[in-house]
């Protein structure tokens, strides 16, 4: 009699995601290499592109002298401030909003009304009420930050496990202990993802502000060195925003696991 | 302190607006040191009352009331939740902790009454643990060291170990039963398991289908401490079919009947 054996092959392969862990470093310097040629055949002028040890240069440069670090301390003076007021009033809104059904009702329809209004588009009027100082510059930050605070700060908030509330108020919770025993750590994680939305933000309208109105600031280093041709400077501008906006999000995303150690083991 | 449940009911209003009446003129007494179980078939209300009982919700008409000595400093009742509903942010230690926050207590007592349960609970080295490092029978420990660390007139337990499985369940029975009687508290344990009921409790009262009213009380006659060796007792036997009698009907109703109340479930 013949006898057919039939062997189980896994038929998940394909799904498999392999971490190519090498290549991910290869593309980043793949793209640089590339960059470097590009500009060092002379097939793209340095005036459009300059080099990647061109702007490396300068970048040393304009550190020894000293000229990075007062444009890149007017806006880290302006971003602390801006994201620090958004980020406070952002979750103290969003908590009241989230838990007490009064404040929704007056403060939802408000922020739903304004929330697709782009902050750029307040400048002027902001740069009218508060004068073309810091202040407007400063303000038009915190408030592209106060909106996803609020929303998300909001989100967690209604997610929070009504078990666990009821559990709390069984053991004697009174409102505030609620709200700052479960309702805050459970919002917690998405506090966390409006943080780092908020970060992307605020970088953003802080160089579209310095670029309006300003005389110092990463924003206004790229605007003015694009006016005056120098591209190379303006690359080191460009760069210097980049290294800010992957430090804060690695900054938050390690305070993130240092606050949510519960989650993290 | 003797618990008293006094003409409680408990009326709904499902999403359609219409009127459920999950609770009818329930009427019972825990007494003081006494271990109550409280039975019904799924959906009879039973997590409805304990919760009135807890203060959780309030309850359309009747009153629930402590009667005893005045215990200044101590809650009436502490709850053990069904899905554990321990805080995953809080680690053991802080999780038992909570309820004596609550209360005030706080410095070398707080540390010495959460030690003492932790102990009794066999939680010792665990404390720095979170919730979710351990498995789900260590978890309802915690829930039940935090319930019993607030020293409660009435401990309720609502299908503390339902979320369990079965060897587990057994052995958190056992110890349950071993701490009742170094604490010997009054107890209100809900539960749906009619073996579980008997084997546990001084006296069952065995709740109807929606809306649930009070069948019957089943003294239950077994000696204490209890011991596995009960579990074929003839009192036990009796005990079980009697309650099974009681409920069987109910018990096929509902299982034939669709009409689930969203939300209310128990």
């Amino acid at each position: 009699m013949a006898v057919e054996r039939l062997v189980v092959a896994d038929r998940t392969a394909f799904l498999r995601r392999p971490d190519y862990r090498t290549l991910r470093v290869l593309a980043l310097l793949g793209l640089v290499v590339l960059w470097e040629l590009v500009t060092r055949t002379g097939w793209v002028s340095s005036l459009f592109l300059p080099s990647p040890t061109g702007v490396l240069a300068e970048g040393i440069d304009m550190v020894t002298s000293g000229q990075l670090f007062v444009h890149l301390a007017r806006s880290l003076e302006r971003l602390a401030w801006g994201f620090g007021i958004g980020v406070v009033t952002g979750i103290s809104v969003g908590v009241a909003v989230g838990f007490f059904s009064l404040a929704d009702a007056v403060v939802q329809p408000i922020i739903a009304a304004t929330f697709p209004i782009p902050k750029i588009a307040l400048l002027p009027l902001l740069i009218l009420w508060l004068g073309i100082g810091e202040t407007s510059k400063v303000a038009v930050v915190a408030l592209g930050v106060f909106f996803p605070m609020v929303i998300s700060t909001y989100t967690g908030v209604r997610q929070a496990d009504p078990l666990l509330i009821r559990a709390a108020v069984s053991f004697g919770a009174g409102r505030w202990s609620v709200i700052r025993k479960v309702i805050l750590p459970s919002a917690l994680p998405m506090v966390f993802a409006g943080l780092k939305l908020g970060a992307g933000t605020a970088l953003l309208l802080l160089v579209a502000a310095e670029q309006i109105a300003a005389d110092a600031g990463i924003g206004f280093l790229i605007l003015q060195s694009g006016n005056l041709m120098e591209t190379t400077k303006l690359m080191v501008g460009i760069v210097v925003l980049s290294l800010l906006g992957l430090l804060s999000h690695w900054g938050l995303s390690g305070l993130e696991r240092a606050v949510i150690r519960w989650r993290h083991t | 302190m003797r618990v008293v449940v006094e003409r409680v009911s408990k009326t709904y209003h499902d999403r359609r607006g219409r009127d459920v009446a999950a609770l009818s003129q329930v009427d019972f007494a825990v007494e003081a040191r006494e271990f109550v179980a409280l039975l019904g078939p799924s959906g009879c209300g039973k997590s409805t009352l304990l919760n009135i009982i807890a203060g959780l919700l309030p309850a359309t008409s009747g009153q629930v009331y402590f009667e005893g000595e005045p215990r200044p400093g101590r809650p009436t009742a502490a709850t053990v939740f069904q899905e554990f509903a321990l805080f995953p942010w809080r680690t053991v230690r802080a999780n038992v902790e909570f309820g004596l926050e609550e209360l005030g207590v706080s410095g070398l007592e707080r540390v010495e009454r959460t030690r003492r349960y932790l102990d009794m609970t066999g939680l010792g080295g665990f404390e720095a643990r979170y919730p979710h490092q351990l498995s789900g029978g260590m978890r309802q420990r915690v829930g039940i060291a935090r319930a019993l660390a607030v020293e409660p007139a009435v401990l309720l337990l609502d299908e503390p170990f339902s979320a369990l499985d079965a060897q587990t369940r057994t052995l958190m029975m056992d110890e349950l039963l071993n701490i009742w009687e170094t604490t010997r508290q009054s107890v209100l344990y809900v539960t749906h398991n009619i073996q579980e009921a008997v084997f546990m409790a001084d006296r069952v009262i065995v709740l109807s289908r929606r809306p649930g009213e009070v069948l019957d009380v089943v003294p239950i006659k077994l000696p204490r401490p209890r011991r596995e060796s009960h579990y074929g007792a003839p009192v036990f036997v009796q005990a079980a079919d009697r309650i099974w009698g009681l409920i069987k009907s109910q018990a096929q109703t509902a299982l034939l009947d669709g009409d689930v109340v969203a939300g209310q479930g128990d």
